[in-house]
C-alpha cells in the first residue's frame, strides 16, 4: 500500500490531538509514515504506533527551535524524497500551513489547506474544504505532484490501530535558507489548564456583551462547568477583556467543537467564520434580532449576567 | 539608500455580500462587489510606518487580479502608497495559490525589492500561505505572522505571537513579511489622499512581461482542481426562549438533554 506522510506536531515528545486526527485520516488513504522532528521526537513513537505510524522517521537539531519554519521544511523535503509518498498531510496550525505552503514549491506539487475531511479517491485524495465563512462546502483534489493537504483540528474522531511504529532517524541536511530567520526570543504562554481552544470539545465565548475584563468570570466559570475552552470575540479582544489568543473567527482560531455557547456576541460574518461548522450552537443574547440566533440550535433572549450564572448553578447542582 | 517595498494586496469579493461560485467552480465576481482585501490594509499601514522611519523609501503596492482589481490598488494608493503595479492577463482567472506565488515572485522581482509585505490572509481564500510561498520563490527569509514589525540597518525585527509562545524574530533584509490585524489599525485615506491616488502611476504587465507561460497559470494549468462546490443547507431554526428569570435553567435543561451535562 502507499506510504502517506504525516508531519508530527509534539511539544517535547507529547503529540497533539490533532496529529492522531491526521494518522487516522491517513489510514484511508494509504500507510501513516510519520515525521516526528525537534526535542523528545524519538519520544512520540508510542503514541503514533498506537495511532497507525507504520513508521516514525526522527530528527533532533538545534535549528528546529532556533530558526522559523524553513528547517522543518529542509526536513519534510528529506523525509518526501526518502519516502515517495502517496499525499502529505499536515496540522493546519499558523505554522503547519507555512511549512506544507513552502514543501509543495519544492516538490512542484499543489496544496490544499484547512481541509475538514479528507478520503480516498480515483484520483488521489479528496479534500473537504469549508469555505467563505462556512457557508459552502467543496471538494477538491491537488492535480499536479504529491498531494499536500493540510487538515484542520477536529476533522476526524481519533481511532486506535496499532501498528509497527518502528522508528528511523531521518537524514537532513539544511540548506542555506534553514538559518534566514532567527527566533531571538519566545516567552511562553502561561497554562490556564483548561482546554486548548481548537482541540476542545465544548468552547464558551463571550462578547462585547460580557462588558469588562472583571466580567470575564463569569464567561470562565461556565466554561470550567462544563470542562470547555474559553473564547472570545474580536470585540471583547480589541477591548483588551481577553488575550488574543483566544479570539475566535476569521483572524483568530476556528473552532469546530460538539457545543460552541456565544454570550454577548452579535453574530458579525468574520466570527461565524471561525465558529459556524460547530455541531451544536447555543446562544445568550439581550438583542433578539442579534444575527447570531439564525444559527443557533438553542438560544435564550436575555441578560447574560441573569442567564449564564444561573446555568453554571444548574451544571454545578446537576453534577452534584 | 533607498528602501524598496512591495505591498502584495488582493482584491476579494466583499465578505458581508453574498459570495458564491462561477459556473467552472471558480470565485463569482459579477454578482458581489470587489475591495481590497481588509486584511490587507494592514500591510500598507506597516509598509507607510516603516517607509516614515526610513531616510528614503518607495512603496509599490501589487496586485495579481482581473480588471477591477485596479480599485484595490486605488485604495492603497490613496492611503499613501507611491506607484501600483496590476497583474492582468485573461490567461489568470482560476489560478491557485501556487500559481498566484509564481506571478507574485515574478512581478517582485521584476519590480525590485527590499522587502515584502503581505497581509496575514485574504479575506476570501484565506489561505495564509502566500507570504512562504513567495518566500520560497524569491529564496528570501520569511518573517510571517507579525503583531509587531520594524526595520532598521537592513534587518527586519518582528514579533510573532504563536499558541505556545510569542516569538521576536529577525532576519536581514531582502525578506518577505506578513502583519496580522494585531499590528495596528489601518489609516483611512484622507480626501487629499484620494486626490493625490488620482494621479500616482499604474504600471500594467501581463504574462509575457514576467515570462510566464499560460499553462503555468489558470484554470487549467492549476495544481488543484475543485471538483464540487455545494452551498452549506441554511440551519434548520432552532428553538428561542426568552429568559422570564428561568433562561439558565431552561438551557441547563436543554444541554442536559443533548448530553453535554
Ligand atoms: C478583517 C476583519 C477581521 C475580523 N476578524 C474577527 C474575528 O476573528 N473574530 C471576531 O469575533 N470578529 C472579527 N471581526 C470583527 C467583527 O466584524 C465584529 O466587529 C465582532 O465580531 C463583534 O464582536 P461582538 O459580537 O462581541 O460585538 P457586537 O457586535 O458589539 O455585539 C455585542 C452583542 O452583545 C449583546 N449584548 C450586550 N450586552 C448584553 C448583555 N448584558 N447580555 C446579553 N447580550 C448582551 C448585544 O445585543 C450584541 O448583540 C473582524 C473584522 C474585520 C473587518
Ligand atoms: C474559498 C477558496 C478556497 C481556496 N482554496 C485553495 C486551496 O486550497 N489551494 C489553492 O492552491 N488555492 C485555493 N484557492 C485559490 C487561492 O485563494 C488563490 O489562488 C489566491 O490568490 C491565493 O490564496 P489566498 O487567497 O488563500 O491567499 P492568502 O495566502 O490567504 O493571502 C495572504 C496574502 O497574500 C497576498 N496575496 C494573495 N493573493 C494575492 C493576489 N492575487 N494579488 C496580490 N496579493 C495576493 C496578500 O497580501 C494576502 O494578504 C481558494 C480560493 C477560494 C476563493
Amino acid at each position: 500500500m502507499a506510504e502517506v506522510l504525516v508531519y508530527v506536531d509534539h511539544v517535547d515528545g507529547a503529540v497533539r490531538k490533532p496529529t492522531l486526527e491526521l494518522l487516522t485520516l491517513a489510514r484511508r488513504i494509504g500507510e501513516p509514515v510519520a515525521v516526528a522532528l525537534g526535542n523528545g521526537a524519538a519520544d512520540t513513537a508510542a503514541a503514533l504506533a498506537e495511532h497507525g505510524a507504520v513508521k516514525v522517521l526522527t530528527h533532533d537539531a538545534a535549528e528546529y527551535a532556533d530558526y522559523l519554519v524553513v528547517p522543518k521544511v529542509d526536513a519534510l523535503q528529506a523525509a518526501v524524497a526518502a519516502v515517495s509518498p502517496a499525499a502529505v498531510l499536515v496540522p493546519s496550525s499558523a505554522e503547519g500551513k507555512e511549512i506544507a505552503a513552502r514543501l509543495a514549491v519544492r516538490i512542484g506539487s499543489g496544496i490544499i489547506t484547512d481541509a475538514i475531511d479528507l478520503e480516498a479517491g480515483d484520483e488521489g485524495p479528496v479534500a473537504t474544504q469549508s469555505v467563505f465563512a462556512a457557508s459552502f462546502t467543496t471538494k477538491s483534489r491537488v492535480s499536479k505532484g504529491t498531494p499536500v493537504i493540510t487538515v484542520k483540528p477536529n476533522s476526524a474522531a481519533v481511532e486506535a490501530a496499532p501498528a509497527a511504529g518502528s522508528v528511523e532517524a531521518l537524514d537532513v541536511t539544511f540548506g542555506a535558507l534553514a538559518t534566514g530567520t532567527k527566533v531571538t526570543g519566545r516567552t511562553a504562554r502561561e497554562s490556564t489548564g483548561r482546554p486548548e481552544l481548537t482541540e476542545a470539545a465544548i468552547v464558551v465565548s463571550g462578547g462585547r456583551g460580557v462588558n469588562g475584563t472583571e466580567n470575564f468570570a463569569i464567561i470562565e466559570a461556565l466554561a470550567d462547568s462544563l470542562g470547555a475552552a474559553v473564547g472570545a470575540s474580536r470585540a471583547a479582544v480589541d477591548a483588551g477583556w481577553y488575550p488574543h489568543t483566544n479570539q475566535v473567527g476569521q483572524t483568530g482560531k476556528s473552532v469546530s467543537p460538539q457545543l460552541y455557547i456565544a454570550n454577548g456576541i452579535s453574530g458579525a460574518i468574520q466570527h461565524r467564520a471561525g465558529m459556524q461548522t460547530s455541531k451544536t450552537i447555543v446562544a445568550v443574547n439581550k438583542d433578539a434580532e442579534a444575527p447570531i440566533f439564525d444559527l443557533v440550535d438553542y438560544g435564550v433572549v436575555g441578560d447574560l449576567f441573569d442567564v449564564v450564572p444561573q446555568l453554571t448553578e444548574e451544571i454545578n447542582t446537576r453534577k452534584g | 539608500m533607498s528602501l524598496r517595498i512591495v505591498v502584495t494586496v488582493k482584491y476579494v469579493p466583499d465578505a458581508t455580500g453574498d459570495r458564491h461560485f462561477a459556473d467552472d467552480l471558480t470565485v463569482d465576481r459579477d454578482d458581489v462587489d470587489g475591495l481590497l482585501s481588509e486584511l490587507d490594509e494592514y500591510a500598507v499601514e506597516q509598509a507607510l510606518q516603516i517607509a516614515d522611519e526610513a531616510e528614503d523609501a518607495e512603496i509599490s503596492v501589487l496586485t495579481v487580479g482581473p480588471e477591477d482589481a485596479k480599485d484595490a490598488l486605488r485604495k492603497a494608493l490613496s492611503m499613501g502608497a507611491d506607484k501600483a503595479i496590476h497583474v492582468e492577463d485573461d490567461d489568470l482567472h482560476g489560478t491557485d495559490a501556487i500559481g498566484t506565488s509564481l506571478v507574485l515572485a515574478k512581478a517582485i522581482e521584476k519590480a525590485g525589492y527590499d522587502l515584502v509585505i503581505s497581509g496575514m490572509a485574504s479575506t476570501d481564500g484565506t489561505g495564509g500561505i502566500v507570504p512562504a510561498l513567495v518566500a520560497e520563490r524569491l529564496g528570501v527569509p520569511q518573517v510571517t505572522l507579525l503583531s509587531e514589525v520594524s526595520v532598521e540597518d537592513g534587518v527586519v525585527k518582528g514579533r510573532r505571537d504563536g499558541d505556545a509562545a510569542s516569538e521576536q524574530l529577525e532576519a536581514s533584509l531582502p525578506a518577505v513579511v506578513s502583519v496580522t490585524d494585531q499590528s495596528g489599525e489601518a489609516r483611512y485615506p484622507s480626501f487629499k489622499g484620494i486626490m493625490a491616488a488620482k494621479k500616482k502611476p499604474v504600471q500594467s504587465w501581463d504574462l509575457s512581461d514576467l515570462d510566464i507561460e499560460a499553462e503555468d497559470v489558470g484554470l487549467e494549468g492549476a495544481w488543484t482542481a475543485v471538483d464540487s462546490a455545494t452551498e452549506r443547507p441554511t440551519r434548520t431554526a432552532g428553538t428561542i426562549v426568552k429568559d422570564e428569570g428561568e433562561g439558565g435553567k431552561q438551557l441547563a435543561e436543554y444541554l442536559a438533554g443533548q448530553k453535554f451535562i
